[in-house]
């Protein structure tokens, strides 16, 4: 405990007390200029921080992301920083190297932005609305599911399923996601159903 | 663990150090500040390192540098030597311990050593591209740098690289920025087991203490710390298994000093005074004495050639 | 995991095998490099390579791979005969006393029962003698030559250190300076935790791997302890929660099962589930299952479930196969019979074994529907990329559309972590251009087919015009609305059973717990075991107070941890038998006389006797089971089998070469190569590195610098045998398909002798494709077989055999 409290007081991160009373007579301006020439302003100042957790690996580390703007306040908010919480007890703010790159899966170039289709014998995808890649999937569904759903089977048991059309859930959605995905899967009678557990 | 450094706070801070700490200016005579800062330092335990590369990430995302995709040569290296862009990298060797016939992995994270007696700093020709400040810092100043490379000839350890981009040159600042603010370097926050830890040099000389004992307990009867005298130690320290044999960490120098040569042209520089005008004749001097025969290896001089055949200093 | 990653710090010795933490779970792994900084522990990794793990560890051992169910019995079968055994533990809290029925045996790599034809067992012997007091039979001073201890020696006798060696290629000393460390952690204050992942479950007998591990860890008194457990170390960051919400063709949530045809109503469902304990006085905490069933029904169809319609059991799908797993969903669109596939977030043309077999697959389809934050090879399996995607698109006439999801930064809600901690997370960035939240998706899809129901009908509708959908905006749930439905609540009031006239959830409020579960339709609950994430307290999974008393790395009130905030399954087996810790610097829970208290949530009715209540309260023994009896389909023990494509005939059993029950289908067969193949002689796997996440961080330009192109590892021994350069390029080739590769040659890779031959090993980790930012390359998926573990059908992608040339190819 002495030695987190000394650390604290040497790297000067003892909090307000410290810097409180400079602070009252800077501007950031000022702040922002008192950095020696070599040495670049710290980069986080004045950007909204929210908490997450890193969407890798299991061990889920905490993780602070750092933007311009606050999508809390209802306003577009860009990340443009994300590093380790050190308040989260499995990762104390470390971060793997790709937790640590993890910017620059959130600005990938190849995010996806658009709804695409590929038409049949196609060689590329195409822009197309929301709306109509939903009506259109919902029908390929609906026309699927009335031509080979199962109501019973030789036996004349009912068995209610429906095994032409499959779903591969994620594995890195939320628990919310997974719940709302198996309301949608089963109660269609899916029964070929997975998740990526096994690779 | 090593007690973190708390989360860094988003609200404007003042920072801790500055321009009137400087100890160091490159080509320049300058009055130290009365008291010393006290004198920070990164530790790096090779033998908790397990090459993750978190280093690496964290380094180029904090400092907002993009490195180019490479290539496999078939080893675990990438890139395959620092860049303008990669001011850390992790370099991998297979060393056979000939006492045990086991084999080691032997990760040793690579970049400026941040030298109490920068050999950098002493062969800048140019005002100011160098500062070191009062807590052990050595920095380079961008906007000064006039991209001659001879910080690259001056480092024992072969760190500075010349960006062929924008013609200046590049190294570890110990994230300056963020230390600035109280918080450590980038890398060491990131590393997931604690193998870079960051706090004053005293209390990193303590933890290695404590590892070091460790590491004799499992075996390693020559563990130990390697903070290098030759340039008057250093502000990034190893605690290698093997601290006898520097050399098989992929060539850790194993009694590392300033060359003589650099030593000389820091005493040019306060002869001529660090005019600008007189740099081109200092420069061909310097270029002479570090062209040497005797005194500089091949490649070595194949690389300096390179990075001062200049693109800048022909046009 | 039974533990957590901060309960790691606990330990005194890892062992890592089947896994490599240090390079999948890097800051998992602190907590093993704190346990060494800290308490002296020591790091044991078993490994056909040198891994990264391997390079911080104490002790390294190279084993073949597919061969550690010979290696852990090896170790068990030491412990027995040195006498390495927690006895107190054993006797108490293990079904060792317990006799099994005559007629059980093992002889020719056969358990018996077991009909080729079916390839399946008859497991009718594979259990315990039951008294006429209708419980099982037990012997406690273990004498009875038919008591799980006595068969279980018998059966490990075979495993010699010199048989080990010979299976494993692992050599003898290493071996028995292994076993030796492992087996000073039968002392009740010595404590070694198994962190494994998929180089244990992706082998056809992936279960029984694990299963061998958890057998020597309750031999030796390490389950339920701090600092001990079996650590499955998940892959994806919510592979766990996936699970436990029942994203499994034959799953319900919280790991009750679909029903099967044979259950053809519910009263024939719950029949087999009664859980009737098998000893006096056990919980057997299944006898719940009712409760927990009913309550899911009622969150799925509401009002529309009730007692008159049983709850609309009949609404769910029956099964008529134990699985449709992905092998299976595969195998049915390559034989044409499937139309449709959805692929959230998932890439299965890169993931799946034998991408031949995959890509045709896919083509088959006459629509894909690709749900990712990123471009994937599966939504481009129609595009030409070289010889890496070598397909002709005007042939393809599948129609695909590629939906935009938002990623993590993006999106509010919970993950599950390997610790089972639910950890709540909160948007904090603007989605790109169009993309949406996959719960937007999916309720616009359901919203869509229901409308299409209601204005055209169609085959049986009521499931989906019913699903309860009780959102505020039914086109977009909030992730707070599903969790709150996730964690369940009151439909009426629910009152406590030992006192009618006492209220303990008003009607319309979250309920505490599963405890508040009822069977007559009173409650709704989603998932039962993730119950108390989101109650009438609050939001639960967003607890973020890091108290932890003593440093025991429980942190209870930070997040949630399924069942009940329990940080440590089975707990109550961290203290003997009248309920002492066996370590009393290592305390977890503690009997006081009256009631069970200490660092953490306990594992047994609170008040709960110490010598009448056994541990294991979910077993209707009350104990743990070194015996399975008819739970695992190849068998009540693990045996050695050789992986389906060996280097090796099986030198513990040679009439028996692979797992006699193993997931394969009849095309698959012809397409894998034979034992101590000439044609295919090396032993290959495939596996991840650090630098990278599966297929998604080559979009990430950062990691494509760290590990920027496709590679093979193999020995200096094997490159000079086949004249490949370090860093040159070679082609692999497998009886399926063959990749292009770099070469990277090694010291870390060496050859093992089995069975008197020179094994050599091929690596090939997986982490190209041909979108995003690294070097095109192909993965090792063109190569691997298509056949899967026996019990849970995990593919066999960590052994198979293949070929290796060196050939010339143009930098790119």
């Amino acid at each position: 405990m002495n030695m987190d409290l000394s650390r604290r007081q040497f790297l000067g991160t003892a909090g307000a007390g410290l810097a409180g009373g400079a602070l009252g007579a800077f501007g950031f301006g000022e702040i922002e200029a008192a950095f020696a020439d070599s040495i670049r302003p710290f980069k986080l100042v004045n950007t909204t921080e929210t908490r997450n957790t890193c969407p890798y690996c299991s061990v889920a580390c905490g993780v602070i992301m750092y933007s311009k703007g606050d999508l809390k306040k209802g306003e577009p908010a860009e990340i443009i920083h994300i590093e380790g919480d050190v308040d989260h007890p499995t990762n104390r703010g470390t971060l793997c190297p790709k937790g640590a790159a993890l910017l620059d899966f959130v600005k990938a170039e190849t995010r996806l932005r658009y709804p695409m289709v590929r038409r049949p014998g196609s060689d590329k995808f195409e822009r197309i609305s929301w709306e109509q890649a939903l009506d259109r999937i919902a029908r390929l569904m609906k026309d699927d599911r009335d031509a080979n759903f199962i109501a019973a089977n030789a036996d004349g048991v009912t068995v209610n399923r429906w095994t032409t059309t499959g779903f591969l859930a994620a594995s890195a959605t939320t628990n919310e996601t997974a719940f709302a995905t198996y309301k949608v899967v089963r109660s269609a009678g899916m029964v070929v159903f997975d998740n990526q557990a096994r690779v | 663990m090593f007690p973190p450094i708390p989360n860094p706070t988003t609200k404007p801070q003042r920072p801790t150090f500055g321009a009137q700490d400087l100890i160091r200016r490159s080509a320049s005579t300058i009055t130290p500040p009365a008291q010393r800062q006290t004198e920070v330092a990164k530790l790096i335990d090779v033998s908790k390192c397990i090459g993750c590369k978190a280093c690496q990430a964290a380094c180029l995302e904090w400092n907002d540098l993009t490195e180019e995709v490479g290539v496999n040569v078939g080893v675990y290296d990438n890139p395959h030597d620092l860049t303008a862009n990669t001011l850390t990298l992790m370099r991998f060797t297979e060393w056979v311990n000939p006492e045990t016939d086991n084999l080691e992995w032997l990760i040793r994270k690579d970049g400026c050593m941040h030298c109490e007696d920068p050999g950098c700093l002493k062969a800048c020709p140019a005002p100011g591209a160098i500062v070191q400040y009062s807590n052990g810092i050595v920095d380079f100043d961008h906007d000064k740098c006039i991209g001659c490379g001879y910080c690259v000839k001056g480092c024992p350890f072969n760190i500075p690289r010349i960006s062929e981009v924008t013609h200046k040159a590049a190294k570890c600042t110990l994230c300056s920025d963020r230390v600035a603010v109280g918080q450590g370097p980038a890398c060491a926050k990131a590393c997931p087991t604690q193998a870079i830890v960051f706090g004053s040099k005293d209390e990193m000389k303590t933890h290695a203490e404590g590892r070091i004992a460790d590491l004799k307990s499992r075996g390693y009867a020559n563990a130990g710390l390697y903070d290098p005298p030759g340039v008057g130690g250093t502000h990034v320290m190893y605690v290698l298994h093997h601290a006898d044999k520097p050399e098989i960490y992929a060539g850790l120098p194993n009694n590392p000093r300033i060359s003589p040569i650099v030593e000389a042209w820091k005493g040019v520089t306060k002869y001529a005074g660090l005019a600008v005008i007189g740099f081109a004749a200092a420069f061909g001097f310097v270029h002479h004495l570090i062209a040497g025969p005797n005194r500089v290896s091949d490649a070595d001089e194949n690389a300096a050639e390179r990075l001062a055949d200049g693109r800048r200093w022909r046009s | 995991m039974t533990n957590s990653w901060t309960d790691i710090r606990n330990t005194d010795l890892v062992v890592i095998m089947g896994g490599n933490a240090a390079e999948a779970h890097p800051c998992g792994f602190k907590w093993v490099t704190e346990a060494k900084a800290n308490r002296g522990a020591k790091l044991i990794v078993v490994d056909p390579r040198y891994t990264r793990s391997a390079a911080v560890s104490d002790v390294y051992a190279p084993i073949r791979q597919g061969a550690d169910i010979a290696f852990l019995l090896g170790v068990i079968r030491y412990c027995i005969e040195n006498d390495k055994v927690q006895w107190d533990y054993v006797k108490a809290f293990t079904n060792a006393a317990y006799i099994v029925k005559d007629g059980f045996a093992f002889e020719d790599g056969l358990f018996t029962g077991y009909d080729e034809k079916k390839r399946d067992y008859d497991k009718s012997t594979w259990d315990y003698v039951i008294g006429a007091d209708g419980y099982a039979v037990v012997d406690n001073s273990l004498e009875n030559p038919r008591c799980v201890w006595n068969l279980l020696k018998e059966h490990v006798s075979v495993y010699t250190p010199e048989m080990v060696e010979r299976v494993c290629g692992t050599p003898k000393a290493k071996f028995l300076k292994i076993a030796e460390m492992i087996a000073e952690c039968s002392s009740p204050t010595k404590t070694m935790t198994s962190m494994y992942a998929l180089g244990w479950t992706q082998h056809s007998k992936g279960s029984q791997n694990i299963r061998a591990m958890a057998m020597l860890q309750l031999i030796l008194g390490n389950i339920g302890v701090r600092g001990g457990g079996m650590n499955a170390l998940r892959g994806h960051s919510n592979i766990q929660g996936l699970t436990d919400v029942g994203l499994m063709s034959n799953l319900i949530p919280g790991y009750m099962n679909l029903p099967t045809e044979k259950e053809v109503d519910f009263d024939a469902y719950m029949k087999t589930r009664g859980f009737k304990p098998l000893r006096p006085g056990q919980t057997s905490y299944w006898q719940n299952y009712k409760k927990f069933f009913v309550s899911f029904l009622k969150s799925m169809y509401g009002a529309a479930a009730t007692p008159a319609n049983h709850f609309a059991y009949d609404w769910l799908p029956k099964l008529d196969v134990p699985f449709y797993d992905v092998l299976r969903a595969f195998e049915l669109m390559h034989q044409g019979k499937m139309t449709g596939y959805f692929c959230q977030g998932f890439n299965p043309l890169q993931s799946f074994p034998n991408r031949k077999k995959i890509s045709d697959s896919l083509s088959k389809l006459k629509f894909l529907v690709v749900m990712d934050p990123l471009d994937t090879e599966t939504a481009r399996f129609w595009e030409k990329h070289g010889d890496i995607n070598d397909v002709d698109p005007a042939k393809i006439a599948t129609e695909v559309y590629q939906l935009p999801s938002t990623c993590f930064a993006e999106d509010d809600g919970s993950l599950t972590n390997s610790g089972r901690w639910l950890q709540w997370h909160w948007a904090g960035g603007t989605a790109p251009a169009e993309a949406k939240r996959d719960t937007w998706i999916l309720a616009q899809l359901h919203l869509r087919l229901k409308q299409l129901y209601r204005e055209e009908g169609g085959a049986f509708a009521d499931p989906i015009l019913n699903l309860e959908w009780p959102y505020a905006d039914p086109g977009d749930p909030t992730a707070e609305e599903i969790a709150k439905e996730i964690n369940g609540k009151a439909l009426g009031v629910v009152k406590d059973p030992a006192d009618p006239t006492k209220v303990l959830v008003e009607a319309g409020k979250l309920v505490p717990s599963f405890a508040a579960l009822r069977d007559d339709g009173s409650t709704a609950c989603g998932c039962w075991i993730y119950s108390g994430c989101f109650n009438e307290n609050g939001n639960n999974m967003a607890r973020r107070d890091t108290t932890d008393p003593d440093n025991t790395g429980a942190y209870l009130k930070w997040a949630f941890a399924w069942p009940v905030n329990r940080r440590i399954l089975y707990n109550r087996a961290s203290a003997d038998i009248n309920g002492k810790a066996w370590d009393p610097s290592r305390k977890l829970i503690e009997w006081d006389g009256a009631k069970w208290s200490g660092y953490d949530v306990p594992d047994i009715a609170p008040t709960a006797k110490p010598n009448e209540v056994g541990p294991f309260i979910m077993n209707p023994e009350g104990v743990s089971r070194l015996f399975v009896r008819g739970m695992m389909r190849d068998g009540p023990f693990p045996a050695h089998y050789e992986p389906f494509e060996s280097p090796v005939i099986n030198p513990v059993s040679p009439r028996m070469q692979s797992n006699p029950v193993a997931r394969i289908f009849q095309d698959d067969l012809r397409q894998f190569a034979k034992a101590g193949s000439t044609e295919f002689p090396f032993a290959a796997t495939s596996y991840r590195l650090t630098e990278h996440f599966h297929y998604w961080t080559k979009h990430v330009r950062v990691n494509a610098v760290l590990q920027p192109e496709f590679f093979v590892e193999i020995s200096e021994e094997l490159a000079a045998l086949r004249k490949i350069k370090l860093g040159g390029w070679v082609r692999v080739w497998s009886k399926r398909g063959s990749v292009r590769a770099k070469a990277v040659v090694t010291k870390r890779i060496r050859p093992l002798i089995c069975d008197g031959k020179a094994v050599h090993i091929v690596g090939i980790p997986l982490h190209w494709g041909f979108t995003g930012v690294a070097k095109e390359g192909f993965g090792p998926n063109a190569l691997t077989p298509f056949v899967g573990d026996a019990n849970i059908e995990t593919p066999e992608y960590k052994a198979f055999l293949v070929n290796i040339e060196p050939i010339d190819w143009p930098e790119a």
